[in-house]
């Protein structure tokens, strides 16, 4: 069922859908007259880039933030080194190492070890694995300075109580850095949804590669070009909604004093 | 002499206890490995493919491009400083639908893609070439350089109107009061007095913003202005050797970790009056 | 494509990333080509893909009696992804030169045409000539064999690249740039369609063997002299049993082998 499903809930080409009510008879029509499917499809490509994207970069993220936490020197300069060269590489330039270098460092490595295997690295996995290299050099920042902003107090009260350090890890200082930390976060996938258009330059087909070729096609390059940057704004303002919800969510947990 | 002096006589430090080799110490010592392996690797391929003629070919293009984004990049940041001052003010402003466009403006640029922008300023205004030539901005506009630098600017000139909101709002009221109390007029207040200290919490930011301009002006090969991620491509595209890309890497790690290292003594030097 | 079908893509995409096949099933032959250069390959609104180099490619796969699967690819990065393995041949209206030579082995040309410069209708350009052409905008595809021929002939012109030819064309109907050069075909074929009613071409240049290469061969990874053999041996059984004769005159008046 959810093939039916998303084909009735298409925000663009279903059947009460955007385009399919009002555009119709323009150059946004769905089917094959107009660019209204190719363009919805961009929509979801780009959103699901981000949205794949972002559990790899948080999960890295943290555990390099704990990386910078460390009492062991050599782990602390791993991080850092690791957030260095990430935060200070163009997102596009890292996107063509991904896309480029992995494939021809993984086919060496395979032909090294005798394997006559293609592993092939698709512009979605590269974006996804690129864009989560930037994202988790970013949100490590912010895990990091919301591990600051918890007091030692918190930690000895977890030992006190005779909790495992990993007890007092999940059930103190989680939830209290989910919520200092969700400002940053947020910040951050707004930044990460704006990336992924980067990822139209290596062929992947999102917005920004859909409405291009509309653009190029039909020579309406304004208005194409101005509904990706409209389609972006709205991913955006739904983005806040959905952030300050959570926001919410979070708070409630907070002591009222 | 204190008591405890007196009655316990001083004695050597411990020795140092030989330290374990815990999980973390493991970790680190193994991820560090892996990356001088990863920058010894590096070197020995940048060597092995050490090519005196393919510098030659190709290095002065590399410098061209690095100048082109590095003016590109100076020159938005600084016509964007200018822009973004009205731009603030205008958020600030009582005036609603002052405010409200300010707010509009940097909200547009802010939520969509540089790239997206580029795109629509450069092909999206090439195809109203009558109006524009009927109001002389076409000369402007059929450049693509002028493009790239109108797009830039605006997009910088958003963000840094949002830094300069925060920093000026962040001075505390307190300070305007004091200063009015003391009969200064508003002018010098805001001169002498708000925005020495609102400059203070905006230089970060602003260190922060002239990096991701920096990267983030890695996309105008696309429209054709060659800058140093452009000629990067087109050596590539020539050689198809994969050392043009690590260069391109090498020269932007050295911009970026340059300009932070810059900012790091310029907020050391500026904010020693507020160390103990 | 509609979107329950888009999310199917997407989620497949997603799931089957890595994608693992083993080089030696030599039954289907994975093609790349771009998808941007009417008429010899270009992307349909409905998504497929149609051309020259398509028709041949199909012609091709016919004779050596094998599926053959067209993958896309940007012109910038093709090489490097057959070099990957994302494919296994190019045909693309690539051209046979000795800087590609070094990274892909060609077989023998499939069709060889000259370049030529188009220009606005309105253009005060007679001759193509480095005189001429010095100072003014003349856009270009970029790494193609086009770009070279415009740094190394006409070296003062202030020349730019464009990743795909469509941007270069909505480039000089907006009148930002004087001039374009492009294979002579591919020039021709815009000329005749309703955007192209804009520029007329200026001149045909000579073919410079060194620059433009023997013509347009099918590209293969280094070594796999088996499938370049039977590419080869297929260009030569088409071009005898006349398929190649009715897909030449299916898209063009002239003959494109070339002599």
């Amino acid at each position: 069922m959810p093939g039916f499903l998303t084909t009735w809930f298409d925000p663009f080409c279903g059947p009460v859908g955007l385009f399919s009510l009002f555009l119709s008879d323009s150059l946004l029509a769905c089917g094959d007259a107009g660019w209204g499917d190719e363009i919805a499809g961009g929509v979801l490509v780009t959103v699901s880039l981000a949205l794949a994207t972002l559990p790899l970069g948080l999960v890295a993220g943290f555990f390099i933030a704990l990386a910078k936490q460390s009492n062991e020197k050599s782990l602390r300069l791993a991080a850092n080194v690791y957030t260095t060269i990430f935060r200070g590489l163009p997102e596009l330039l890292t996107l063509f190492l991904v896309y480029y270098g992995a494939q021809i460092g993984i086919q060496q490595a395979m032909r090294a070890m005798g394997a006559d295997l293609v592993i092939e690295i698709n512009a979605f996995i590269a974006g996804m694995v690129a864009l989560g290299l930037v994202f988790s050099a970013y949100s490590s920042e912010v895990i990091v300075s919301a591990f600051h902003a918890i007091p030692r107090g918190q930690y000895e009260a977890g030992n006190a109580l005779g909790m495992r350090r990993g007890t007092t890890m999940r059930k103190i200082i989680l939830p209290q850095l989910v919520r200092i930390a969700l400002p940053g976060l947020g910040n951050l996938w707004m930044i990460l949804l704006k990336e992924t258009a980067l990822v139209s330059v290596i062929g992947l087909s999102d917005i920004l590669r859909q409405t291009g070729v509309a653009a190029r096609v039909t020579k309406e390059a304004f208005m194409f070009f101005g509904l990706a940057c409209l389609l972006y704004l709205v991913l955006a303002i739904l983005s806040s909604i959905v952030i300050s919800a959570i926001e919410q969510w979070a708070s409630k947990a907070e002591m009222k004093r | 002499m204190s008591v405890a002096e007196r009655l316990i006589a001083p004695k050597a430090p411990p020795a140092p206890q030989p330290q374990a080799w815990t999980g973390q110490k493991l970790v680190g010592h193994s991820l560090m490995g892996l990356w001088v392996a990863a920058s010894v690797g590096l070197f020995l391929f940048l060597v092995g493919s050490f090519d005196i003629e393919k510098i030659r070919t190709y290095g002065p293009d590399y410098l061209s491009g690095l100048w082109i984004t590095l003016q590109l990049v100076i020159m938005a940041v600084a016509i964007g400083a200018l822009v973004s001052l009205p731009v603030a003010i205008g958020r600030m402003s009582a005036n609603k639908p002052i405010s409200w466009l300010a707010y509009a403006y940097v909200y547009a640029f802010r939520g969509t893609p540089l790239i997206a922008q580029l795109f629509l300023i450069y092909y999206g205004l090439g195809s109203f070439r009558d109006t524009l030539d009927a109001l002389h901005l076409w000369t402007f506009f059929r450049d693509p350089w002028n493009c790239a630098l109108f797009t830039f600017t605006l997009n910088t000139a958003a963000y840094q109107a949002e830094i300069l909101r925060g920093a000026i709002q962040s001075v505390p009221r307190g300070q305007h009061e004091g200063a009015a109390a003391l009969g200064i007029s508003r002018w010098i207040t805001f001169r002498k007095i708000v925005l020495p200290q609102a400059m203070m919490v905006a230089l970060r930011p602003y260190g922060n913003e002239i990096i991701l301009m920096v990267k983030g002006s890695a996309i105008v090969a696309i429209i054709t202005v060659f800058d140093l991620m452009g000629e990067t491509r087109r050596a590539y595209s020539r050689t198809f050797d994969f050392q043009t890309y690590i260069w391109a890497a090498i020269f932007y790690l050295i911009i970026v970790e340059a300009l932070r290292n810059v900012w790091a003594v310029l907020e050391n030097r500026l904010t020693r009056h507020l160390k103990r | 494509m509609p979107i329950s079908k888009a999310f199917t893509l997407a989620a497949s995409t997603a799931l089957l990333a890595v994608t693992m096949s083993a080089a030696s099933a030599q039954d289907v032959v994975r093609i790349g080509t771009e998808g941007a250069y009417p008429p010899f390959n270009v992307i349909e609104s409905d998504g497929s893909l149609t051309g020259f180099d398509i028709d041949i490619a199909n012609a091709l796969c016919d004779e050596m009696e094998v599926e053959c699967e067209f993958v896309t690819s940007d012109w910038d990065g093709i090489i490097p992804a057959l070099q990957a393995g994302r494919f296994d041949a190019i045909i693309a209206s690539m051209s046979i030169t000795e800087e590609r030579k070094e990274q892909v082995d060609f077989t023998e040309k499939y069709y060889n045409t000259p370049p030529a410069i188009a220009v606005p209708k309105d253009s005060d350009l007679t001759e193509a000539t480095p005189e001429a052409l010095a100072g003014i905008a003349l856009g270009a595809q970029s790494s193609t064999t086009h770009s070279n021929y415009a740094e190394e002939k006409f070296a003062d012109a202030d020349l730019r690249l464009y990743p795909t030819p469509d941007e270069y064309k909505l480039d000089v109907a907006s009148g930002r740039i004087d001039a374009v050069i492009d294979d002579v075909i591919v020039l021709s074929e815009w000329l005749e369609s309703e955007d192209g009613a804009c520029c007329k071409i200026l001149d045909t240049l000579p073919i410079d063997p060194v620059i433009n290469g023997e013509g347009a061969g099918i590209a293969v990874r280094k070594g796999e002299d088996e499938l370049r053999e039977k590419f080869n041996a297929a260009i030569q059984a088409i071009r005898e049993n006349g398929t190649y004769q009715e897909i030449n005159d299916k898209y063009f008046d002239v003959d494109v082998y070339g002599s």
